[in-house]
């Protein structure tokens, strides 16, 4: 186990390497959740409500949705990915630790550097500038909390899946971009599951994307109430245990045919 | 005590070969042509503990393959593999516990931090206590002379600088067998030599058995006792390098230098002497016999000839793997 949590520390120090990029981050950010706000502002009009979101909740949601996507969103994809291309993914094979889980420990150590030093700085950067409603209940936090390491374990599962994929394309950049604006798209990210037309919902209610940030941002925001709570947690965990499956089965198989390109 | 044990190792890549034209890149699209390569061909290997076995073989002849195999990156086609009392593949996080690997070629430190950062990751994931850990890398350290690059990222160091650091990096859990895949390539003089002194230093010291593949043969001279001669996936010839000197090469050269210049009928006619002229005044013999004819020849020459040097070249051990590759091994 200290291995892993050495893992995150290290990735914390990989971080704090490149501080350039952690900076234009917040920016970026910034300037991502002001677009938002404005665009969405102007679709508001005059209405007071859209599909249930008043013009308060919905810029709530947008700058909850993008600091939470700090925490879940990782480039492990594209490192493992790498490391395939380039050969490297025989050093990881001769370390005594299962490659995926100390990918995901990366991942964790990058989230929680991000949620540290990158989500909440910038929250309240973002709440001094617009008018953005926090819930006062604890329980809202709570869940809102659970939630969120769900939708990182989600996103990492799928991560996961797109990078292992590149054990057998080798070279699977395409896969990757798409993947992401899949997920940018279908997650709730852009544009809240609600405001798609009823048979989009229907087919999307069938995929894990919505389990990343559509309810995390929904908890929070209270756009769920109730027993919608605890469905929509539910429904996470259940992404949460199916994806692992086909990750096992794809690992499994990689080994097995895994070569290693380049001398 | 065997710590390796290979038995017909056989590893098969499949690969494909493009069609010409662009034509034959839409065809591709659809169906392609496979063909089967053996890199590794029926290889049996059987290594002792404290050996230091070098491995050798052009580029492309199955070494680094047969390494992959062996430390469980890669699964061999057939054959059976036993390192260390383990299947490498089969177990394989209990059996890497028990190796040490350098890859030339390929860091493995994290290119982003300091050293030390990789060092303490490592130490984590290998369960090394803090008192063995002390005591062991302590050393370590302070042969191979990386103290001062510790605080260093990895990015920062230099090739020389960086290899020591694998290699300590190798040897944290001070494994028992050690893995070295062209670990001295790049590499200047100076710290070839330091590398060569540090790993007789840890076999006399641990008994660490260490299997060692290079292109520098000088490595090789200064290390190990037993080669193994891979070509085209086989092995060629295993056992001792002096005798690989001795089997290859019959005779001696020895290189003439004269005052003046000399014609070859002012030379001897010696039976298994061949003469070769290099320039105007030197002369090569490869005298095809033992020490009492190389005698001869030189009292014949010099009677005749007044000469400014005179040198026997032993024929080295690049000369003689050239000369395998190219004529393939007469006496395997």
């Amino acid at each position: 186990m200290s291995m892993y949590l050495e893992m995150i520390r290290v990735r914390f120090l990989m971080m704090l390497a490149y501080r350039t990029n952690y900076y234009s981050g917040i920016l970026i950010y910034s300037i991502n959740i002001g677009a938002y706000y404005f665009l969405w502002s102007a679709i508001y009009g005059e209405n007071a409500e859209i599909q249930g979101l008043s013009v308060l909740q919905m810029t709530t949601y947008v700058a909850v949705a993008w600091m939470a996507r700090a925490f879940y969103f990782n480039n492990i994809d594209r490192e493992i990915a790498a490391k395939i291309k380039d050969g490297k993914v025989a050093i990881e094979m001769i370390r005594p630790y299962n490659y995926l889980g100390m990918k995901t420990m990366q991942a964790l150590g990058e989230g929680i550097f991000r949620l540290l030093f990158f989500s909440v700085p910038g929250m309240i950067i973002v709440a001094l500038i617009f008018p953005i409603s926090f819930s006062a209940s604890l329980m809202t936090w709570l869940f809102f909390l659970v939630s969120l390491v769900f939708s990182f374990i989600v996103n990492t599962q799928i991560n996961l899946l797109t990078g292992i994929m590149s054990f057998f394309l080798f070279n699977n950049t395409g896969l990757i971009r798409a993947k992401r604006v899949v997920i940018d798209l279908f997650s709730g990210l852009l544009l809240p599951i609600s405001f798609f037309p009823i048979w989009a919902q229907s087919v999307m209610s069938y995929l894990p994307f919505q389990a990343i940030s559509y309810i995390p941002s929904m908890i929070f925001t209270e756009g769920f109430v109730g027993q919608e709570i605890y469905l929509a947690v539910l429904l996470q965990a259940g992404w949460a245990l199916i994806l692992m499956i086909p990750i096992q089965l794809l690992w499994s198989l990689a080994k097995k045919q895994l070569i290693v390109q380049g001398g | 005590m065997n710590v390796i044990e290979v038995q017909n190792l056989r590893k098969e890549f499949k690969s494909y070969s493009s069609r010409s034209g662009l034509g034959g890149a839409f065809r591709d699209l659809f169906t392609r042509n496979y063909k089967v390569l053996p890199a590794v061909d029926d290889v049996s290997l059987t290594i002792k503990q404290g050996e230091m076995v070098g491995y050798i073989g052009e580029n492309g002849a199955g070494k680094s393959t047969t390494i992959k195999m062996l430390t469980g990156i890669l699964t061999p086609t057939s054959g059976s593999i036993v390192v260390n009392g383990m299947n490498p593949h089969k177990q394989r996080e209990e059996f890497v516990r028990t190796i040490g690997v350098v890859f030339g070629q390929r860091s493995q430190l994290w290119w982003d931090i300091a050293v030390q950062e990789s060092f303490r990751l490592l130490k984590k994931v290998y369960r090394v206590s803090d008192e063995d850990y002390n005591q062991h890398m302590g050393h370590v350290i302070e042969t191979l002379e990386i103290g001062p690059l510790l605080d260093k990222p990895v990015r920062k160091l230099s090739l020389g600088q960086r290899m020591r650091c694998e290699l300590a990096a190798a040897l944290i859990h001070n494994p028992p067998l050690l893995f070295l895949d062209e670990p001295t390539i790049g590499l200047d003089v100076l710290v070839k030599l330091k590398i060569r002194k540090f790993l007789k230093e840890i076999n006399e010291q641990y008994k660490t058995t260490i299997l060692l593949t290079t292109h520098d043969l000088t490595d090789i001279e200064a290390l190990c006792e037993r080669v193994v001669l891979l070509d085209e996936g086989k092995i060629i010839y295993d056992g001792k390098l002096n005798e690989l000197q001795s089997h290859a090469v019959e005779g001696k050269q020895v290189e003439f230098e004269f005052l003046a210049e000399v014609q070859r009928n002012h030379l001897p006619y010696l039976a298994n002497v061949h003469w070769e002229q290099k320039d105007a005044t030197t002369w090569l013999a490869y005298v095809n016999g033992d020490e009492r004819l190389v005698s001869q020849l030189i009292s014949d020459v010099v009677k005749k000839n007044p000469i400014k040097n005179v040198r026997i070249n032993e024929v080295s051990t690049e000369e003689i793997v050239r000369k395998i590759y190219e004529e393939g091994m007469a006496l395997a």
